[in-house]
């Protein structure tokens, strides 16, 4: 009998899109779907998670010790409700990336990353090499531990379910780690992972100052901001911005690309977007390879004239 | 203070891959390997932690074939002091290696594990977090700084948001994003002291662990390209395109 568990990330009361990507990979599993929500005032994420469609039951923890969401104390709350449960998946966040292994080894399975297709029970899909290959791998282990990729899969409707909510039975331990503070940009800008459009620069945009015009562009288009692992570098936007094999994968409708080259590892994050524009100055850019449309010319003349006719 | 930093031998960074004709695996016969950028970083970070006197001495560890004594000189040539090569002609899942590790560290009794986050080949950013969870402490993923001081780490972490800052207790498990550091070169005679460091070899029977063979590998295909598109003269026609072509805007 399979049985699913999915691990929520949640913020302000609201279940991130991740969460709701894995809820999606879960309903292709076809079994009963169970969702563990903890933290330090867990009660209006869980009311959120119970309206999820497909969600059947919602198990919270509360305590002071989890206000931030450290893999120290969920990976063996999640260990102690593992049992009956033939998966357990968490979206592949930052988050989730730091929790799923650790439950993994605390159930002694191995863990299954960055899923992008589920073939059946025991067989997914995963991208390895940047994404330049796709791995079918069948999990032999009792326990699949699941990271899902927000891409591959769209958010399930955060509405229509009518979960039962309860306390689950587990004990919280005491972590090693301290929470000390978060640098967390703030933007009224839609986020990346989630967005229709994504305006991304690159090096070639120039400096700090220069990148106010892919701003522009993107405040026009009500589109995410991303960048080139080389625009973070070069101290230009902070890295939650980093598109690409190490940072974020992206997968909107429109990604247009701003004085990237089109590094290996940049294209990985970006190329199941749906429609691709590249503007560069350089028309030997590898970028142009995956663009549907090019334009070569100088961005800081393209940018302003783009603005004024949208 | 003892610092382990495990290393992975994976193909070069700049080398693009091909699957294999017959579809089994991706084709790394006559292929460039390197260190995984991401464990050159961790070897980075321990040397500096060792040249500002917090470390005593780093060990490098690697499991796989003899080849990979040669990543494994490359991070003594960095500054590693000895290593521990775990021989297997298999290729172990993370949680292998971090078992291995774990077992290896009865007898080293570490205070610091420094890995990279992921590596380049299989993606799966998943070895350090196990380590940590076998030994029962702590664990910074994904650092762009690591400060050491009275027992405790504080490392800050790129995360979604932006960047978090945690402190944890050692013996802890610290693995490297991108911008923790930049990686020196290896100086000729460094590489050439590199060779006479003292390099064990141990076998998984002598360690006492068996590989899990749990994922099984049953396909590998190349991704689906995407077609290039068309190159557009201006602006206004770039716009045409995305609003009655694409419809997008």
């Amino acid at each position: 009998m399979m049985k699913t568990l999915i691990i929520a990330e949640h913020e302000n009361g609201v279940i991130k899109s991740a969460t709701l990507s894995a809820v999606t990979a879960a309903k292709a599993l076809a079994a009963p779907m169970d969702m563990l929500v903890v933290g330090s005032n867990p009660a209006a994420a869980a009311d959120s998670a119970a309206q999820i469609g497909g969600v059947d039951n919602v198990f919270t923890v509360e305590n002071a010790a989890l206000a931030y969401p450290l893999a120290e104390l969920i990976a063996p709350l999640a260990k102690q409700l593992s049992d009956g449960y033939t998966h357990i998946l968490v979206g592949a966040s930052t988050f989730g990336k730091d929790l799923a292994p650790r439950i993994a080894a605390l159930c002694g399975v191995n863990q299954l990353s960055d899923v992008i297709e589920v073939v059946d029970a025991t067989t997914f899909k995963r991208p390895i090499y940047a994404g330049n290959a796709i791995a079918t791998v069948k999990s032999h282990d009792a326990t699949r531990v699941i990271t899902v990729r927000g891409t591959a899969f769209p958010a399930a409707d955060a509405s229509g379910g009518n979960a039962t909510i309860s306390a689950a039975d587990v004990t919280v331990g005491e972590a090693k780690v301290r929470f000390v503070r978060a640098d967390v940009t703030e933007s009224d800008r839609p986020e990346l992972d989630s967005a229709d459009i994504v305006v991304s620069g690159g090096r070639g945009v120039g400096s700090k100052e220069d990148f106010s015009k892919v701003f522009e562009l993107a405040d026009k288009l009500g589109a995410a901001v991303g960048a080139s692992r080389a625009a973070v570098d070069s101290g230009f936007v902070p890295n939650d911005m980093q598109v690409g094999q190490t940072g974020k994968m992206v997968a909107p409708k429109l990604y247009i690309a701003v004085g990237i080259s089109g590094a290996i590892q940049h294209i990985a994050g970006m190329k199941e977007s749906g429609v691709i524009v590249a503007i560069n100055k350089d028309e030997e850019a590898p970028i142009f390879k995956v663009a549907d449309y090019g334009l070569v010319g100088d961005l800081h003349e393209i940018l302003p004239e783009l603005v004024s006719k949208i | 203070m003892k610092a382990i930093v495990a290393v992975k031998r994976v193909i070069d960074y700049n080398v693009k891959v091909r699957v294999k004709a017959d579809r089994t695996d991706v084709d790394l016969a006559n292929t460039k390997m390197s260190i995984n950028p991401f464990c050159e970083i961790a070897v980075e970070e321990a040397v500096r932690l060792k040249e500002a006197g917090v470390v005593s001495e780093i060990v490098v560890v690697s499991v796989g074939p003899k080849a990979v004594q040669e990543q494994m000189r490359y991070a003594m040539a960095l500054g590693a002091d000895r290593g521990i090569q775990v021989e297997t002609d298999s290729t172990p899942s993370s949680l292998d290696v971090a078992r291995l590790l774990a077992k290896i560290n009865e007898e080293e009794q570490a205070d610091l594990f420094i890995l990279g986050k992921q590596a380049i080949d299989t993606d799966n950013n998943q070895t350090g977090q196990m380590l940590a969870a076998l030994l029962d402490i702590p664990q910074a993923t994904f650092a762009s700084e690591v400060k050491i001081a009275d027992g405790r780490a504080e490392v800050t972490r790129e995360v979604d948001g932006g960047l978090v800052t945690v402190e944890v207790h050692l013996p802890a498990v610290v693995t490297t994003d991108l911008r923790l550091n930049e990686p020196r070169f290896a100086a000729l005679p460094k590489i050439m002291q590199a060779k006479r460091k003292p390099l064990v070899v141990k076998t998984l029977d002598e360690l006492g662990v068996s590989l899990s063979h749990s994922i099984e590998l049953l396909a590998v295909e190349p991704p689906a390209e995407r077609q290039a598109g068309v190159r557009v003269a201006s602006v206004d026609e770039l716009l045409e395109k995305l609003r009655n072509e694409a419809q997008v805007l």
